[in-house]
Formats: C-alpha cells, sequence, structure tokens
C-alpha cells in the first residue's frame, strides 16, 4: 500500500490525474498518520492546483506546501519557499505532486540528491490509456522516459488511473487493466493501484485488485 | 484502444487541425492555450510537419501568412492579448485574402488582464481585429468536441471563402477536460488554389499574393468584392443551437461557457414553471440575425449572459431590432457567472411578466 515510505511521489504526462489523486492519498495519509504534508511543485499548469483543495486540506489537519503564486495571475513557474521543509524535516509524511511530463519533472531535480540520500521514497507514474498522447503502453514508456531523463529518480512503481472523466464506466476501467499490465511489464515496475471515481469502487472492489476510490476535486 | 479520448479543449483543437490536414503550426506561449503550442510541438514533429515557436506574436501570424499563401493549411493560436500583437497581420491576411485558422483562448483584460477566462475579446473578433474593412468568420464552441468540430469547419470555411476562421474560446473551455471522438469526424478534402504561390512550374504567369493596393477605384473594388463574399458567408453559414425555445416566453443569448452555465438555470428554472429557453449562437461572425429576429416576436425578453461588460448583447438588440427588453447578466476579469446568478436574472424577467 501507498505510504510505506516516507515520501510518495506522483509523476505522469499532464491531465494523468496526478493533482486529484495527491489530495486524495493525503486524506487517506492522514487517517493513520498525524504530520501528513502534500507538497505542488507543478511549475507547469497554473490552472488547476492542489491549492484549489486547500481549505478541505486544512480542515483535515494536511499542510500544503506550494508557490505563492500558484491559483494568482503571477504566470511564472515558482518553486514554494518552504521547499526544502520536504526533505529536511524527516518527521512528515510527504505527498509530492510533480508537474506535468518532463518539463515539470525538471523541478524535481533540485531535491532529488536529498530523496536518494535518504532512500525513503516512492516514485509513482501516474497513467491513463484515454489520454491523447498516453493511449498505448509504448507511448506510455516514452513519456516516462522522458521524465526520468529530466528528474534522474528512478520509478519504482505505476498507479492506473485510466478514465474517460464523468463518463467513465466499470467497463473502461476493466478493459484499462490490460494496457496498465503491459507497461507494468515492459517497465519491469509493480501496479501498485488502480484508481476509480468513488461512485464506481462498489462495481469493481471485488474485481479489481488494490483498488483506490477517489473523491474529485473540484476547481469551481 | 478506445472509441473515445479524454482531452483537454486545447489538446482537441490541436488534433483536430492534425485531423483537418494542418501540417504547419507557428506560436508563441501564453496561458491558457499553451497546450496546443504543446501539443503540436510533440506531434508535428513525428507526422511530418512544422511546429515553430516563433520569437513573438507578431512574427508567427507572418509565418501563417507565408504559408497561407503557398495554399496550404495553416494556423496559429494565442490569448487575448497576443491575439492583439496578431491584430496587423490579421488585416493582412484579409487584404490578401488568405486562408488560415487562428484560435483565440480568451483570458482577462484589457491589457496584460489575467490568465482566468473572459469572453470580452467579442468585439474585436467580430468588429475591429485590425484596421481596414474585414471580418473574419468566428466559430464559438461550448464544449471539447465543439472545440475538434468547429476547428475541422474553420478550415473548410476558410478555404472556402479565402477568410481567416477564428475559434473563441476562453480558458475555461481551452483548459476543462472531456471525452471526444475524433474518429467521426469528417475532412472534406481542401480545395484547389489556382491562386496560390507555390511555383509556376512553368506552366503558368505568376501568382502575386500582396494587399498593397495603391489605385484608389481598384481598391475600392477589392473591397466590393470581398464584401460581396461575406454577403454569401452571412446568407449560408451562420449556425446556432436552440434550446426549450418551443414555448418559452423568456430568451437567453449566451455562446461557449456562459452558455452552458445557462442550460443549468435555465433546467432548474423550468422546473420552477419558468418557461425559458436559449439560442446559442455557434458562429459569432456572421451572427445568427434571423433567428433572434424570430424569437423577437415570440418572447417577452431576453437575456444576454456574458463573460463582459456587455458586448454580444449589442448584435442581439441589431438583430432582434429593439423589438424586445434586452438585459445584461455577466461577470468578468476572469470571474464566471454560476447558475444561481442566471437563474436570478431569469426570475427577475419573470417577474416583470416577461418584460423586465
Amino acid at each position: 500500500m501507498i505510504g510505506n515510505k516516507r515520501i510518495t511521489l506522483l509523476c505522469g504526462h499532464y491531465g494523468s490525474g496526478k493533482t486529484n489523486i495527491a489530495v486524495n492519498l493525503a486524506m487517506q495519509l492522514q487517517k493513520t498518520h498525524s504530520n501528513v504534508t502534500i507538497a505542488d511543485l507543478d511549475i507547469v499548469n497554473p490552472y488547476f492546483r492542489t491549492k484549489d483543495s486547500m481549505g478541505e486540506l486544512e480542515d483535515a489537519g494536511i499542510r500544503l506546501i506550494c508557490s505563492e503564486y500558484a491559483n494568482t495571475n503571477v504566470d511564472i513557474p515558482a518553486l514554494p519557499q518552504e521547499l526544502y521543509a520536504i526533505t529536511d524535516d524527516r518527521t512528515r509524511k510527504v505527498i509530492l505532486d510533480i508537474g506535468g511530463d518532463d518539463r515539470g519533472a525538471l523541478a524535481l531535480g533540485r531535491i532529488v540528491p536529498a530523496l536518494m540520500e535518504e532512500n525513503d521514497y516512492e516514485m509513482l507514474m501516474v497513467i491513463n490509456c484515454y489520454r491523447p498522447l498516453t493511449r498505448d503502453a509504448d507511448s506510455t514508456l516514452e513519456v516516462m522516459r522522458e521524465i526520468k531523463a529530466a528528474c534522474r529518480i528512478p520509478f519504482t512503481g505505476v498507479i492506473n488511473n485510466s478514465n474517460l472523466g464523468c463518463e467513465t464506466t466499470a467497463a473502461d476501467v476493466l478493459r484499462s487493466a490490460e494496457y496498465a499490465n503491459s507497461v507494468a511489464a515492459l517497465s519491469g515496475l509493480p501496479l501498485v493501484m488502480t484508481t476509480v471515481d468513488a461512485s464506481l469502487y462498489p462495481l469493481l472492489k471485488d474485481t479489481v485488485p488494490d483498488l483506490f476510490p477517489l473523491e474529485l476535486q473540484k476547481k469551481i | 484502444m478506445a472509441d473515445k479520448v479524454l482531452m483537454k479543449g486545447n489538446e482537441a483543437i490541436a488534433e483536430a487541425a492534425l485531423h483537418a490536414g494542418c501540417r504547419h503550426y507557428f506560436g508563441y506561449p501564453i496561458t491558457p492555450q499553451t497546450e496546443i503550442a504543446a501539443y503540436m510541438a510533440k506531434r508535428m514533429p513525428k507526422i511530418g510537419g512544422t511546429f515553430l515557436q516563433a520569437e513573438s506574436e507578431i512574427a508567427a501570424i507572418n509565418m501563417v501568412y507565408g504559408v497561407a499563401s503557398a495554399g496550404y493549411r495553416v494556423m496559429t493560436s494565442s490569448s487575448s492579448p497576443g491575439i492583439s500583437l496578431k491584430g496587423e497581420g490579421l488585416s493582412y491576411l484579409a487584404g490578401s485574402d488568405l486562408p488560415a485558422l487562428v484560435v483565440n483562448v480568451q483570458r482577462g483584460g484589457p491589457g496584460l488582464g489575467g490568465i482566468q477566462p473572459s469572453q470580452s475579446d467579442y468585439f474585436q473578433a467580430t468588429r475591429g481585429a485590425g484596421h481596414g474593412d474585414f471580418h473574419m468568420i468566428v466559430l464559438a464552441p461550448a464544449s471539447v468536441q465543439e472545440m475538434a468540430e468547429l476547428t475541422v469547419k474553420g478550415f473548410e470555411l476558410a478555404d472556402t471563402y479565402r477568410m481567416t476562421s477564428m475559434i473563441l474560446a476562453d480558458g475555461t473551455m481551452g483548459q476543462m477536460m472531456e471525452p471526444v471522438s475524433l474518429e467521426d469526424l469528417e475532412v472534406k478534402p481542401a480545395p484547389e488554389k489556382p491562386w496560390a504561390t507555390n511555383g509556376t512550374k512553368l506552366a503558368r504567369p505568376h501568382n502575386i499574393v500582396n494587399s498593397l493596393s495603391l489605385v484608389p477605384d481598384e481598391l475600392e473594388q477589392l473591397n466590393f468584392a470581398r464584401y460581396e463574399r461575406y454577403r454569401a458567408v452571412e446568407e449560408n453559414e451562420a449556425m446556432y443551437e436552440e434550446y426549450m425555445m418551443e414555448d418559452a416566453e423568456i430568451c437567453i443569448a449566451a455562446f461557449g461557457i456562459a452558455a452552458r452555465v445557462s442550460k443549468n438555470a435555465i433546467n432548474e428554472a423550468r422546473r420552477r414553471g419558468i418557461k425559458v429557453g436559449m439560442i446559442r449562437p455557434i458562429t459569432l461572425w456572421p451572427f445568427p440575425k434571423a433567428v433572434f429576429r424570430r424569437a423577437a416576436d415570440q418572447v417577452k425578453s431576453m437575456i444576454s449572459v456574458e463573460l463582459s461588460m456587455g458586448q454580444m448583447i449589442e448584435d442581439v438588440r441589431l438583430a432582434t431590432e429593439c423589438r424586445v427588453p434586452v438585459t445584461l447578466c455577466n461577470r468578468v476579469g476572469g470571474m464566471i457567472p454560476s447558475p444561481e446568478q442566471v437563474l436570478e436574472a431569469i426570475e427577475n424577467a419573470a417577474k416583470n411578466g416577461g418584460a423586465n
């Protein structure tokens, strides 16, 4: 289960669902840990940010590390000033939401030496076969290679978040298993979980292993 | 794999453009449309196309002019301040009767403004994108699927009428994700372009593409001929959607994201027994005047729902010849009207007997 390591990093193609998963994982972790932090290192997209869920996170007692400029009109690629608390304060459980693609993963490079030295992290690739540029295993592996080259840290697992937004059916999720398994096999990594909208969870929990229900975080 | 894919509006525009045979994209990054350029940067090199990040918006639009002159399908995209920079180029494209596709994913203005959604470039798109007498065909999608469909349509109309087509979207439409089917998108082959400067092969006289015309009566004739074509566009190409208009006593006019919000408000108002419907212009130029003129004989009042200080409302008043009162329901600066706000406007109209 996710959260065995002190730091969980979420990477993936932009629009793969990283931010939504990060918020849901943090909420889940908070149930069993007292010092959960979610860190938003997205330097690419100023539109959909962890900060959209700030109220809910604060209510749950989760600390948010996020660029001061997220969700403002200051459209610049800025990193949060509290960035080093992620690696320096080893009492925290951290979910790290990394920006999309290789461009977004560049930001991570800065703390990679500290992550490697501590060696208590999971680096997870979020995948969705219904996104246009990751529709098959080969194109997904290409994105993974680009991200790895940009941030210089190896992946340790894969999260299958294959969905068609509000039109997702249980059949769509089941159909994505073959894709997710082949991404896992070709990359030599474990498929650590499959995520689905909470409404589909009861339909699938007995057939899909390591299923995790997601509550959709809304911007407006 | 699946029939449908989950796409951002910006991605749908980019993929649909490739689908339509566009192999040349020139642009300069600006939020909230940068995904179009990012998508093109990934895909164009793989299919033998050209992606070029120009040194500025002005450079990009002039590269569009060059490729359009050679007869190829070509596009650029930007957001509000960047479109203002392209204004000179848009006028030159019109003056040279060149077909091209330009995308404006609007953000709040004026000036540098903000990065959140807006519809305040309506006047710019439908009236004055640049100097001189000219029009662009302006298409306003209200779903990610329509972003794709109108992109293809935009290329086809541009070629047919030798005009610039503009997709007038907004930050919400560009950023939101919805399932899209691109496989059924029909693309008509591009027409012959005998005017293109693509080499004489020693078989014909040289073609000249130019917007400079120093002889006044010749320039006048060029303008007259261009407006003949514009008249044909107005007669043949106006597109709109009617929603619950059969028995409506109040009519909402809204396009793009404002129309989606309005639909929610209309559904709730109907549950409360208010007879309200909507006309959603899909082409903003040509504005669907006839359907509004007809509606003016049916309804008691109209409400223009816009993310601007009231721009389309002028076209609604012109089209209805001011036969019914038209009021404005709006938010600006990157804010979006809520369904509750639109519902309140509908209820106010209903309280006044539909006559405000």
